[in-house]
Parts: structure tokens; C-alpha cells; sequence
């Protein structure tokens, strides 16, 4: 029963972990559903985490607030206004009283505590309750340094998530994405970082060089990104941990569109030559190049399949920009869009299921995802400007940006994050300080 | 160092002309076509200057949408630059290609560098050293004229001549 795992992310530790005593045999399971369309999100109670100490309470209650704020946003849950709480939870209590929260129709109850440890870190632990069983669905213990509560509460989230959806969450993970300002004609942008909440945003540079187009490694410790830092646009490594940024590849010319291989070994890139850009793949060890296309189109935005066997990228070879396929080492490129418009920005679904992709049609533009051999298109939103989808590591969700039109006079013309669930439904907001575009996800912070 | 200093330099060059773009002719208006001969008066600037390429020549031009084909009128603008480039040996120039707000980042950046080709390619057939002129692409991200009207895209959708 006691698993142990180690969750690394950064330069913090959380170290995990104790299953609370689940019992085994489930009856009625509560259980939501979320490949069907029109969810009826269920209601769910998470009184503070009752803690003894100030300090403790107070990331209880912080805790607490996080965790209903994941799962609300995600669409699936309903939390329900502490004011309606019957029982006051105190860190005593054994079992939650069920009747109490049946009343105001609570299904699910989340129950907690915060301890400070003798060494100064928070102990941690929850349990998911089904009201109506009268059971414990799931249960973990955490410790970790006190600074560190917002993580915990992700996690508490993604566990949850997953324990309801049968489907890995998504809470404990980052954006990147250029932050935007000044006026139109010239933005400065800088590569920014946040929790996927819009918690601890950072800029992670100077504004001084017009930077575009990040993307996490693998490991999401590493940025790879286009700056123009050096006069000529290239692709470039940004290393969170220190800070460092350096130029990937001796490639005369303009770099641009890198994206990491799943192994993180590699990057796959654009380069422009005589007004035609081709595919590279790029080892990061030995710094040598691989042509991956020889076309003379523009090639760009590739994307591996997850297994790494597969590229998509976008091309103009056939006369319009459309969505293709190959072999990861360059071979038999496939188109696959074949609906009225142009199509690009491919991106892999983690899952390995769908592409997700930018469509211009009609004078709109649309998020859409089709299936990797062009089937099942399917179109997710449209406006103005949208571009530039990315996954949710679970391949539920997806963020991509929204640019709003401008008047002569500069008015209008922001540039926001918005996320969107695969159903087409649950479309928000992701809150940034400035405007912003180009969002990438980052895998599971674990 | 030294070299990256001068890299630096040269990229802050590009950007103050590209941000000090003043009003541009519409596309399919008249060219601000210069008084004809060199030297020109006070506003041309000093022989050859980026001011003194304006107004002797127009620095500029412009694409149809998700094109990169050399119009006759662009085709004029760019016999005018060769001329001009060829008063001025010693000049070296960059070509910044430009697109509209309707492509996705990326091939935007790869359209504009096709652009920026296609300008340096009329001038290398009109006699002008191909080590005289370098290309970088904005994509999308300095529009000339702000604005999500057609009128704008039109002047967007760039080739811009930028003495180095």
C-alpha cells in the first residue's frame, strides 16, 4: 500500500507520499465522463484545510483556494460556496459527516490538513470523499518547504482529476509564452513564464531582442525559442535554471520554428535559404545538422509525433500552405488538410490521437484538431486572429492566442491567452499581466 | 566582442530605420519618385543616405496577399534602387521583407524572407553585387501602418530597401 515517488521540478523537491488508507471495493462510482460534449460540472465541497498554527491555517486555507480554483476552471467541477458549509471540518474529525453535505448536495468533499514539521516544512494531506457512498475515493500525504504549498495544491487537483475523470490531470504544469507591449508597430516581446493558473509569471528576458515562437523541452527545464538578439534571427536555448542563453546550429541565415524532440536530444527546425525555408533536424550533442526536407516551398512548423517516429509540419508545395506528415527522418511526406482554406501549426496531441492546427479560411481564422491521416477535422473556435495552439499534457485542453483587430489610430489589437476544452466547450480566459501570444504547455511538472 | 558589438549596432540601425518608416505612398498611388537627378534638395537627406534612397528612388515595395511575385510597378522601384546603388558603390544595403497580419507567425517569417529574396534577386539582375545586399524577414511583427484594414495590408505586405 505505501508507494513512494519522487516528484522533481526546478529546483524544488516535494517528496511524496503515502496513500491514505482507500478503501478497495468501490460501488457507485462518481465518475465524470469528459469525452462527451455538454458536461454538467459536479458539485463539490472543499472546506480550508484546517491547520493549528496561523501560519498553518492560513496555507490551508490558500491550499484549499487553489485546488478549487484548478477544478473549477477546468469545467468538470462546481465548487460549492463555503458559506453553505454545515460542518466546520477540524483537523480532529475522522470522518466527514456525511448527511451534512448531502444536504447542500455536495457529491464530492475534499477534506485536508497542514502541519509544520519539525524541521520547518509543511506536511500536507487530503482526502476525496464520495458524499453519497460514504467513502474515500482517494487520499495522499506531501511534505514540503513552506514556500511550495502552490505546487502541492496542484498536485492535490490533478489527483482529484484524475481520481473523477479516469484521465491524468493537468494542474501541475507551466506556460511559456512571449509577453507583449508597446504599441503596434513596435511591440517589445519578451519570453515570460507562469504556473498554468497565471500564478508566479516571470519574464525570463530583456525586451531588448524581439523574441517569438517558444517551446519547452521534454524536461521543462529547457526554452527553445527565435530571437533576433544577434541581428539575424536564429533559434536559440534558454536554460530556466540559469538563466543562460545561447544560439543552437551554424547555419548561415535565418533560423526559426524550433521545436524539441520527445527524447529532448534534438530540435527540429526551419531554415531560410534563397527565399526557401527547409526542415533540419538539429542534434543537440554533437551540434550536427540533418536536412529533413529538400523542397523549394517554405516548409515550417514542424511538430514530432509523440513516439517520435512522425513529423507534421506545414507547407505551400502544393500552392497553398497546407499540413503534412513524414517520417521523422524526412521521408514520405504526406499531405493531410484537405478542407477550403490554408491550414498551419501543426501540433501533436500528447496523446498521439489528433493535430491540433491553425486554419485560415473565409477571413476568419480557426483552432481545429483532425486526426493525424487528415480524418475527423474539427473545428474548435474561430475569430479575428486565433493562432497557435498547444496541449494540455493530458490532450484535453488546449490554450492558443487571440489577437483582437486594430483602428489606424493603434487602438485594439491585443494579443490574450485563452484555453479551450478538445469538446469545443469551457472556452477562457488564461489572465496574463500584459498581452500575450505564442503559449506553449509544459509536460507534467512530476 | 568586437564583432557582436557590431552586430548589435547594426540590428539597432535596422530597427531605427524600419520604426522611423515615415508616410508611405498607398500602393497603387503615385511612388514618392524623387526630382530625378541626384543630390536632390534639403529633405533628401546626404548623398546616399536612407533618406537620399527615398527620395531618389522610394524604398519600398509591396506584394500582393501571400505573394512574393515582383509587380512592373515594383519592378520600376527597383531599376530606380539599382541605379542609385549603382551612384554609390560603397553602399550596402539590407532588404527587410514584410508581411500583413493574415498568416500564422512562422510562415509569415518564411514569406517574408521569400520577399526579401525576390527583391535582392531583381537587384542582383540589374547588376548589383549580391554581397552588397543581405535579407532579414520581420514576418509579421513591424507593420508599417497599423491597422486590420486592407489599406494597411496592402502597405504591409513589404520589401523595404534599408541602407546599412
Amino acid at each position: 500500500m505505501n508507494r513512494s515517488c519522487r516528484i522533481v521540478a526546478g529546483a524544488v523537491a516535494v517528496a511524496l507520499v503515502i496513500l491514505l488508507n482507500t478503501s478497495g471495493s468501490l460501488r457507485a462510482e462518481l465518475r465524470i465522463d469528459i469525452t462527451s460534449g455538454k458536461i454538467e460540472p459536479m458539485p463539490i465541497a472543499l472546506p480550508p484545510f484546517p491547520g493549528g498554527a496561523a501560519n498553518e491555517s492560513q496555507a490551508g486555507r490558500d491550499i484549499a483556494g487553489v485546488v478549487s480554483a484548478d477544478l473549477e476552471r477546468s469545467g468538470l467541477f462546481r465548487p460549492l460556496d463555503p458559506r453553505s458549509f454545515i460542518q466546520n471540518i477540524s483537523a480532529t474529525d475522522a470522518q466527514p459527516r456525511f448527511p451534512d453535505w448531502r444536504q447542500i448536495n455536495a457529491q464530492a468533499l475534499v477534506t485536508g490538513s497542514v502541519k509544520t514539521q519539525g524541521d520547518g516544512r509543511l506536511r500536507v494531506e487530503f482526502r476525496l470523499w464520495d458524499v453519497f457512498a460514504e467513502q474515500q475515493l482517494t487520499g495522499f500525504g506531501y511534505t514540503t518547504t513552506q514556500q511550495n504549498w502552490r505546487r502541492i495544491a496542484h498536485i492535490i487537483a490533478d489527483e482529484i482529476y484524475k481520481r473523477i475523470t479516469g484521465e491524468e490531470g493537468y494542474f501541475d504544469t507551466r506556460i511559456v509564452y512571449v509577453s507583449e507591449a508597446g504599441p503596434l508597430d513596435k511591440r517589445i516581446k519578451r519570453l515570460a513564464i507562469m504556473d498554468q493558473d497565471g500564478a508566479n509569471n516571470r519574464l525570463l528576458t530583456d525586451g531588448r531582442a524581439l523574441v517569438l515562437t517558444p517551446r519547452f523541452s521534454p524536461t521543462a527545464q529547457e526554452i527553445t525559442y527565435l530571437s533576433y538578439g544577434s541581428g539575424t534571427p536564429r533559434v536559440y536555448l534558454f536554460n530556466i535554471d540559469t538563466g543562460q542563453q545561447e544560439a543552437v546550429g551554424d547555419f548561415p541565415g535565418m533560423t526559426f520554428a524550433p521545436r524539441f524532440s520527445p527524447d529532448g536530444n534534438r530540435v527540429v527546425l526551419s531554415r531560410a535559404q534563397n527565399g526557401v525555408s527547409n526542415l533540419f533536424a538539429l542534434d543537440l550533442r554533437t551540434r550536427r545538422a540533418t536536412r529533413l526536407t529538400n523542397s523549394q516551398a517554405i516548409d515550417t512548423s514542424p511538430c514530432f509525433s509523440p513516439d517520435g517516429s512522425k513529423i507534421a509540419f506545414n507547407s505551400d508545395r502544393g500552392g497553398s500552405q497546407q499540413l503534412y506528415v513524414m517520417s521523422a527522418d524526412g521521408g514520405d511526406a504526406r499531405r493531410i488538410s484537405f478542407g477550403s482554406g490554408k491550414y498551419g501549426t501543426p501540433v501533436w496531441s500528447p496523446r498521439g490521437d489528433l493535430i491540433a492546427f491553425t486554419k485560415i479560411d473565409g477571413g476568419s481564422f480557426y483552432i481545429g484538431v483532425m486526426r493525424p491521416d487528415g480524418s475527423g477535422e474539427r473545428l474548435l473556435t474561430h475569430d479575428f486572429l486565433v493562432e497557435g495552439p498547444t496541449w494540455a499534457p493530458n490532450g484535453r485542453v488546449l490554450m492558443y492566442y487571440r489577437q483582437s483587430p486594430s483602428d489606424s489610430r493603434g487602438h485594439g489589437g491585443s494579443t490574450r491567452l485563452y484555453s479551450i476544452d478538445l469538446t469545443g466547450s469551457n472556452q477562457r480566459e488564461v489572465i496574463t499581466p500584459q498581452d500575450a501570444s505564442d503559449p506553449a504547455w509544459s509536460p507534467l511538472l512530476r | 566582442m568586437k564583432r557582436s558589438m557590431a552586430l548589435l549596432l547594426g540590428f539597432l540601425l535596422v530597427l531605427g530605420a524600419c520604426s522611423s518608416a515615415p508616410e508611405t505612398a498607398p500602393p497603387g498611388g503615385p511612388q514618392s519618385l524623387g526630382p530625378g537627378g541626384p543630390g536632390g534638395g534639403a529633405q533628401s537627406g546626404a548623398p546616399g543616405s536612407q533618406q537620399d534612397l527615398e527620395a531618389s528612388a522610394g524604398d519600398r515595395v509591396f506584394f500582393a496577399f501571400d505573394r512574393s511575385d515582383i509587380s512592373s510597378e515594383a519592378q520600376q522601384t527597383l531599376t530606380r534602387q539599382a541605379d542609385w546603388l549603382r551612384r554609390y558603390p560603397n553602399v550596402t544595403v539590407t532588404i527587410e521583407g514584410h508581411c500583413d497580419e493574415r498568416g500564422t507567425r512562422e510562415y509569415n517569417l518564411a514569406l517574408g524572407e521569400r520577399r526579401a529574396q525576390a527583391v535582392k534577386n531583381v537587384l542582383v539582375a540589374l547588376g548589383i553585387p549580391a554581397s552588397r545586399i543581405s535579407t532579414i524577414s520581420y514576418g509579421k511583427e513591424r507593420p508599417a501602418v497599423v491597422g486590420s484594414t486592407e489599406e494597411a495590408y496592402a502597405q504591409n505586405r513589404r520589401g523595404v530597401t534599408t541602407v546599412n
